[in-house]
């Protein structure tokens, strides 16, 4: 090593606190960089490989009833490469030990064997035999949740009769990598479960037998998607076509993208901003270290050290510290993806989920960091090199200094000597000053953004499950009955008030665009399923028309008073024109709502209903589900009680654990700004403090004088950053809104309270550690020193 | 008396007038790494009220030591300091700032003013927590600056800047002025107007004044000239003839 390699480390050592909360700084953004999108990478490669190895198919579609014979029709479709023709159906299944029914799904499989496209990863057992009857294969979320094991029996309602399944094999697929039930937000383990059967068998129990109602297929090299999609619709259509869709609009597909997304975004976005703070930090102590080495530059020049010598001298302080931050970044990182992979684990469900770090993510983030840092610091290091020996043996010239505004304006009688040195010494470097409250800025929007996305959830929880969907219970009937069956339901126990709901599947269209969604038709009295404005009042149900949800009429192009075509999917499969009345805000979804009479005057057909919306008196659920479940009628009921556990769980889960990371990481932020503004003040006033004690200030009233600089740059702060936070929380929400979840913007009180407090309460621990040192001012030192 | 030994220097230095401060067999030893330096080795000294006295010796004799004890910014290793009923040999640290807050004045070598606040500003820093103090503008006054208030440190000279300085040790009124080289930063003629800045609170206000040197001309307008070398008092003469500021030449 040599000596300036010695002057190198020593200097570093020197500076050990401040480059240590730099270090801090950028270990937090190299963390969440490398965790997050290691984590993605690990998630990505996972799902491709499964995707591809478990023959995940590319297209689907549902029909009522299709004969066996179109499946070779679908086959002959230019582009289809593999289709697979399969009969589901869904279910009741009763759960001992669980109140509500949980619903099934049960798919079928070729006898004895396993399935062409979206073949199954057996965890334990084998598939059903050929000749055997009620073997299932059930799902491994559900198997856990509920306790089944190899060799149990469970109790199904098929087509309203009770038959018993046996469990032989415990399995995984590629279609419930996230395992939603129909219309479900989030997983439910305990009341969800996918079951795979001999296709015999299943065809039998529901009436299928030579018919088929669900496609997958897979597309040859150079297939075109759409026109493959249109053809199929074209061909199932006289089956009951519900339409088909591409996988990147299968459900468990969709919500797994848009994980993805939200990895990317905060992966990027994030670190981003602390990778900038640092190289902000960076400049700052460097451009103190340079100021205070002038006289050794001259010497190094004197020496005969070139520019660039001096230049690569000074740059290597910045790629030790970045080197550092960048390794323990990584580490914190690795630990930090294996600990979301373990969480990605309960709701994302693969054969095998190992984290793994590509060597690019740690490279990628030094490098990024590195920039950041030199971006920060070229100037004090140009500033270094450059600098004439003969000038930088010679003493910086006295600070200019001067009256402040507010005493130009005659208030200084007002202020103290001590103030005005923290007001003059602000006024005169507006730009550090400047920075020093936008970083700080920074460290409380961070905190706001993180908290504020929990407010947002639990606000959009609040309005969905209190506001608009008031039911308890919503009943879904297997096919749409007369309005009698809503009577049936009002007569069973524990049903305090039943509003019926019609749901009719169809595609919409608007010139040549066009999105599939299920018009909701509801009472215009409506109680428990009601439609919002943006103030959140409730949208009067027009007598006729039909209102969209804003994206879908975006989406659709379509504007107030248009003509919108409905083409329905279900029964005689009309097409329709209708007017809109008007474009409505929601959150969740496409949605389109017609009042229930209007619905079913536009479907021609009588008092027809889907189901029915209930209220119930909670003490007689038990006798209510047991009713419900013996009714043929009846396809599923959903509890929105469960519903609402099921997703604040998953909220608490997922965000508690990033805002704890948030919070961790502005501490950071905030501790790392003040403790080197502080340290900065307090070397290069060390001096003038040290002479104030002599001339007999005590402790505190020299305290007073550097900590109430950072006081006020807090102070400063603390406003600015509650703008800034929300106004990233706005531009994060753009990033993530999308057809099928808008988050309106929405911050709480608390959130401002407790991103203050926070970075307040780390404010002032670096104050306090600053206020150690200057407690040990060797006062002796001052008087012999000139700087 | 060039050649007095040390049983006549206390002779001379019995004094009718009370003395101020009292060292008895003062030491101090510096840890340096490993080395220890031997600063002070035993040094006997009274200072009487009113005195000008000249700390005279070369660099590292122990002189500014011996000062920053007198001062409150140091204890010695061994060896008791009064300040009148004050011990400062064993006071702890809140004690040595209340010392220095109401009875000391210090003057440096780099005068340490604040450089974010004016002359005036600068004095007030002293007398807003001193029990009675003149007013900035008197002080400022005292060292014929009252018409440079508003200046900032950077918009004056180096002497004036020293004069500044004293003004504002002298705000306070202190009963002890400790002068640290004060003129060591200045060419001749600022150094005298300084001086007399000096001289002239040692008159007006009686104030006990001492001020380190290695410059032997400033020894002519003391009344006392204290020898120091090696950490040790090698000498003190009494001047007689004792000049005004104006009248030295170096």
């Amino acid at each position: 090593m040599r000596a300036i390699h010695h002057k190198l480390l020593r200097d570093l050592w020197h500076m050990r606190g401040q480059a240590l909360a730099i270090v801090l700084i950028i270990g937090a953004g190299v963390t969440l960089f490398v965790g997050q999108l290691s984590t993605l990478q690990s998630l990505t490669l996972v799902r491709d490989t499964y995707y591809s190895e478990y023959r995940f198919a590319e297209v689907f579609a549902a029909c009522k009833r299709a004969p066996a014979g179109v499946a070779d029709r679908l086959r002959a479709i230019p582009g289809a490469d593999t289709v697979d023709t399969r009969v589901t159906l869904q279910v009741m299944l009763e759960v001992p030990g669980l109140d509500e029914p949980a619903t099934g799904q049960l798919i079928s499989i070729p006898d004895g064997h396993a399935p062409a496209l979206n073949n199954l990863f057996l965890r334990t057992g084998r598939l059903p035999n050929a000749e055997s009857t009620g073997e299932v294969v059930l799902v491994e979320m559900f198997a856990t949740a509920n306790d089944y094991h190899l060799g149990d029996n469970l109790t199904a309602i098929i087509n309203g009769r009770r038959q018993q399944l046996r469990v032989v094999g415990i399995a995984l697929s590629p279609e419930y990598v996230y395992a939603l039930s129909a219309g479900a937000m989030v997983p439910d383990d305990k009341r969800f479960g996918v079951m795979w059967m001999n296709e015999r068998e299943l065809a039998a129990a529901y009436n299928m037998e030579g018919a088929f109602n669900s496609v997958s297929m897979t597309l040859g090299p150079g297939a075109s998607e759409p026109e493959v999609i249109a053809r199929v619709d074209d061909i199932l259509k006289p089956y009951g076509g519900l339409g088909a869709y591409a996988r990147k609009d299968q459900v468990s597909n969709w919500f797994l993208a848009n994980e993805f997304r939200q990895l990317q975004t905060f992966g990027v976005l994030i670190p981003m901003i602390f990778l900038g703070i640092a190289g902000f930090l960076l400049n700052v102590v460097l451009a103190r270290l340079i100021s205070t080495q002038r006289d050794q530059i001259a010497a190094l020049k004197a020496f005969g050290y070139s520019n660039l010598q001096v230049a690569i001298h000074y740059g290597q302080f910045i790629g030790l510290v970045v080197l550092v931050g960048a390794i323990i970044g990584t580490l914190c990182g690795w630990w930090m993806g294996e600990a979301m992979i373990g969480l990605y684990t309960d709701y994302y469900h693969f054969p095998i989920l190992k984290f793994f770090m590509p060597g690019w993510v740690p490279l990628a983030a030094a490098a990024f960091t590195a920039v950041a840092g030199a971006i920060g610091t070229m100037n004090a290091v140009r500033r270094a090199a450059a600098l004439p020996p003969a000038e930088a043996m010679r003493p910086e010239a006295p600070p200019t200094y001067r009256m402040t505004l507010m005493e130009r304006l005659g208030l200084q009688r007002w202020l103290s000597q001590p103030t005005r040195m923290i007001l003059r010494q602000l006024e005169r470097r507006p730009l550090k000053a400047g920075a020093s409250v936008l970083g700080l800025s920074m460290a409380v929007a961070i905190l706001v953004m993180g908290l504020a996305f929990l407010d947002i959830m639990f606000y959009v929880i609040d309005l969905q499950s209190n506001v608009m969907h008031r039911e308890d219970v919503k009943v879904g009937f297997i096919e749409p009955r007369s309005r009698d069956a809503l009577h049936e339901v009002e007569g069973l126990p524990g049903v305090i008030y039943a509003e019926p709901y019609r749901t009719v599947p169809a595609k919409v269209r608007y010139g040549h665009r066009d999105r599939r969604v299920g018009i909701q038709g509801v009472p215009s009295d409506t109680l428990l399923n009601r439609v919002l404005d943006t103030k959140l009042q409730p949208f009067p149900l027009p007598a006729d028309g039909i209102l969209l949800s804003r994206v879908l009429g975006e989406a659709l192009q379509i504007r107030p008073g248009d003509k919108l075509i409905v083409e329905v999917l279900e029964g005689p499969r009309p097409t329709r024109t209708v007017k809109v009345a008007a474009l409505v805000d929601d959150f969740m979804g496409v949605a389109a709502y017609m009042e229930i009479g209007a619905l079913n005057h536009l479907m021609r057909e009588g008092d027809v209903i889907s189901g029915a919306n209930v209220l119930t008196d909670k003490r007689h659920d038990d006798e209510l589900f047991a009713a419900l479940r013996a009714r043929p009628i009846v396809a599923g009921v959903s509890s929105k009680a469960s519903t609402i556990a099921n997703l604040r769980k998953m909220i608490e889960d997922n965000l508690m654990i990033s805002v704890g990371f948030n919070v961790l990481f502005a501490a950071i932020i905030a501790f790392g700004i003040i403790y080197n503004n502080a340290r900065i003040s307090l070397s290069e006033r060390a001096r003038e403090l040290a002479s104030l004690r002599v001339l007999g200030l005590t402790r505190a009233e020299i305290s007073f004088i550097l900590l109430g600089e950072q006081a006020i740059l807090t102070m400063l702060a603390v406003p600015f950053g509650f703008l800034l936070g929300r106004w990233m929380t706005g531009a994060m929400l753009l990033e993530l809104n999308s057809e099928v979840m808008r988050f309106p913007l929405v911050v709480n009180e608390a959130t401002y309270a407790i991103a203050a407090v926070a970075v307040i309460v780390s404010a002032t621990i670096s104050g306090l550690l600053v206020r150690e040192r200057l407690d040990k001012l060797d006062l002796v030192e001052v008087l012999k020193t000139r700087e | 008396m060039s050649e007095t030994d040390k049983e006549d220097v206390y002779v001379l230095a019995d004094d009718s007038r009370a003395p101020v401060f009292m060292a008895e067999g003062i030491t101090k030893v510096y840890k340096m790494g490993e080395i220890e330096v031997h600063a002070l080795r035993g040094v006997d000294l009274q200072l009487y009220e009113g005195e000008f006295v000249v700390l005279l010796g070369p660099s590292g004799s122990g002189k500014s030591t011996l000062l920053n004890i007198l001062g409150g910014l140091d204890v010695p290793t061994a060896g008791t300091v009064r300040y009148r009923d004050h011990d400062l040999s064993h006071a702890d640290e809140k004690d040595l700032t209340e010392y220095r807050r109401h009875h000391v004045g210090f003057i440096f070598q780099f005068y340490n003013l604040i450089p974010s606040l004016t002359a005036r500003e600068n004095v007030a820093l002293v007398t807003e927590i001193a029990d009675d103090p003149m007013t900035p503008e008197e002080a400022l006054k005292l060292v014929d600056l009252g018409d440079r208030l508003d200046h900032f440190p950077s918009q004056l000279s180096g002497g004036q800047q020293q004069r500044v300085a004293v003004a504002r040790a002298v705000a306070k009124r202190p009963e002890v002025l400790l002068c640290d080289e004060p003129t060591g930063a200045l060419d001749i003629h600022t150094g005298v107007k300084v001086l007399e800045a000096l001289a002239r609170v040692n008159q007006e206000l009686r104030t006990t004044t001492a001020v380190i040197t290695h410059n032997a001309a400033i020894a002519a307008m003391a009344d006392r000239v204290i020898h120091i070398f090696d950490g040790r008092i090698a000498r003190i003469d009494t001047n007689q003839g004792k000049k005004s500021p104006n009248e030295l030449e170096w």
